[in-house]
């Protein structure tokens, strides 16, 4: 399997990254290589086999439906890039 | 210098026997960390004061006759993706440059109730991304036995520090054998608990199901000491296990007697140095020696686990990455004219190439149509490699192999070919897929003079066997005495 310049810019607009035409081409040969040493996963038959997304066999945990302390609003505040009041601060949403 | 060559539990019964005082082994300490850490490179950054006022408490209550707790004064080294209140936590990357977390991991809470001391946080590959530590956005970790070689990774600055004398112990973070793989081509001992033995709350992620904070240390005993503090249930992480915690010090001598060690064909094939083979082999000798019984075993899916891993793991980064979004924390780019621009530019910009890579391969195996061709198939041949594991341990107590198939590589030997070091964790990765614990020991040095780590692989929650069976061969050995010229 191998992809082209056309799939990393697909690719790099879902992860949000903006690529310049250097990095295309390096990632385009990287990634190529990388997924064509992964289409050996095709060889074993896994007809039957059930998907593992998970190690350990678990079941829900729940905890009380009670109110607990958190981490203040002022100590979350004080790490963002941009706040007023209350809010966090962004550059404008809609065009 | 002296002093530091000891192990924690040696200098934890001098410290309460008040043979020495906590805030003279921190001076000691940081005296040889600024002689030789600019040659090591270990730390992004120390905690030096805060370390000394903590010194000073220890001492107090010491000299008061007031209880202190398992770690008392011994310096510890965190690895930098493992959240510290305080004190800032970059994930060796950009992104996170100011980011200093409100909150405390749950590990780093309970190194703090047993009096531990935090010294300082150390260098990783960007997001545990790597198998080399070269992969920092700030420093490249080197090898203590060779400056020119790197430390393994992706936990290489806490193996480093500890290979060094310049941390008692550390705490390192696995997602594909980023302790048992540093500690191997550092020479010292690192562990990777069962998924679900220690809490991962305050561990910034990378894959979450394969995710493991565990202990660094300069041997086994202490390796087990630091288990034992830092595992068990936590409510603020879901998948932790509700397994009480034995003294994993307790039975440690028990031996091998009796026990049954698996040697995996397909852990011995084509691509494994010579010299790492021969020491392994010797392994093997001792352990018959001792009364266990080797018998072969084989993993018939091992072949697939470095494919299944870098989509697994990469698939479940693609999404624990994207909340680095300059919104609420970490790096911002400025200037930029909407919220789209912000968030390509603030993760363009605070990202390097690696995890870069990494977040495209895993959006493109999770993206439509792709899907079932990639992570699907992947989740299925995990569940293969899994099954394997299940079968081999109703006949065998351990499986003894390689943690690495190579001793330590230069520095930019593989940084240029992506795949040839992801291959570095071919012995380490299945279990990460798996969840069952793994341990790396010192077991010898290449011709070289580069260590040389031998890997114990037990079942789920099997960690007390596991210690026990490296202790085995330990206390018949050498190699974790030897120390790097520096």
């Amino acid at each position: 399997m191998s992809i082209n310049i056309k799939d990393i810019e697909y690719i790099a607009s879902l992860s949000k990254f903006k690529l310049n035409d250097d990095e295309k081409m390096v990632f385009v040969g990287q990634l190529s290589e990388v997924l064509s040493y992964i289409e050996k996963l095709n060889k074993p038959d896994t007809e039957n086999v059930m998907p593992l997304v998970h190690p350990l066999s678990m079941t829900n945990v729940f905890r009380d439906d009670k109110q607990e302390e958190s981490i203040s609003r002022e100590n979350v505040q004080f790490i963002a890039p941009a706040v007023m009041g209350a809010f966090f601060k962004v550059p404008k949403v809609i065009e | 210098m002296k002093l530091l060559s000891f192990t924690a539990l040696q200098i934890r019964r001098k410290i309460l026997a008040r043979e020495i005082r906590t805030s003279d082994l921190i001076k000691e300490l940081y005296e040889r960390i600024n002689k030789v850490d600019p040659d090591v490179q270990s730390f992004l950054a120390l905690n030096e004061k805060a370390a000394f006022d903590a010194a000073k408490e220890i001492d107090q209550k010491i000299a008061n006759s007031v209880k202190v707790g398992l770690l008392a004064g011994i310096p510890i080294a965190i690895k930098d993706n493992i959240c510290t209140e305080g004190i800032a936590t970059t994930c060796a990357s950009k992104i996170l440059r100011n980011f200093i977390p409100p909150y405390d991991a749950f590990v780093i809470k309970r190194l703090k109730e047993e009096d531990a001391i935090i010294i300082g946080k150390t260098n990783l590959d960007e997001f545990a991304m790597g198998s080399s530590t070269e992969n920092s956005s700030y420093k490249i970790t080197r090898n203590p036995y060779n400056l020119n070689c790197v430390p393994g990774g992706s936990s290489g600055g806490s193996t480093a520090a500890v290979a060094a004398d310049i941390a008692f112990m550390a705490l390192g973070s696995e997602t594909g054998g980023s302790i048992r793989q540093p500690a191997a081509l550092c020479g010292v001992v690192g562990l990777k608990p069962t998924y679900g033995r220690v809490s991962r709350y305050g561990l910034i992620a990378f894959g979450s199901s394969l995710d493991q904070i565990g202990p660094v240390a300069k041997d086994v005993c202490d390796t087990a000491l630091l288990l034992s503090v830092i595992a068990g249930k936590d409510k603020h992480d879901s998948t932790c296990a509700d397994i009480g915690v034995p003294d994993y010090l307790k039975g440690i001598d028990g031996g091998v007697k009796g026990f049954r060690v698996g040697v995996p064909v397909e852990y011995f094939g084509k691509g494994l140095d010579d010299d790492v083979r021969t020491a392994v082999d010797k392994a093997l000798k001792i352990y018959e020696k001792l009364g266990a019984k080797i018998v072969e075993v084989s993993l018939p899916h091992t072949e697939y686990a470095v494919a299944v891993y870098y989509i697994v793991a990469n698939a479940e980064a693609s999404s624990n990455l994207a909340r680095f979004d300059g919104v609420r924390y970490g790096f911002r780019s400025n200037d930029v004219k909407g919220i789209d621009e912000m968030y390509c530019r603030s993760r363009s910009e605070g990202f390097g190439n690696e995890v870069k890579r990494r977040i495209m391969l895993g959006n493109y195996a999770l993206s439509s149509g792709y899907y079932d061709a990639y992570y699907l198939k992947a989740s299925k041949v995990r569940n293969l490699i899994k099954k394997d594991f299940d079968e081999v341990f109703k006949k065998i107590d351990c499986i003894i192999c390689p943690t690495s198939p190579v001793p330590a590589f230069e520095i930019g030997e593989r940084v240029n070919n992506p795949l040839e070091m992801y291959l570095s964790d071919i012995y380490t990765i299945p279990a990460n897929l798996s969840g069952i614990p793994g341990i790396s020991i010192p077991c010898g040095f290449s011709k070289k003079g580069l260590p040389i780590g031998l890997q114990i692989l037990t079942n789920c929650f099997e960690e007390a066997k596991m210690l026990q069976i490296a202790y085995a061969f330990e206390r018949e050995t050498d190699f974790h005495l030897a120390k790097p010229k520096l």
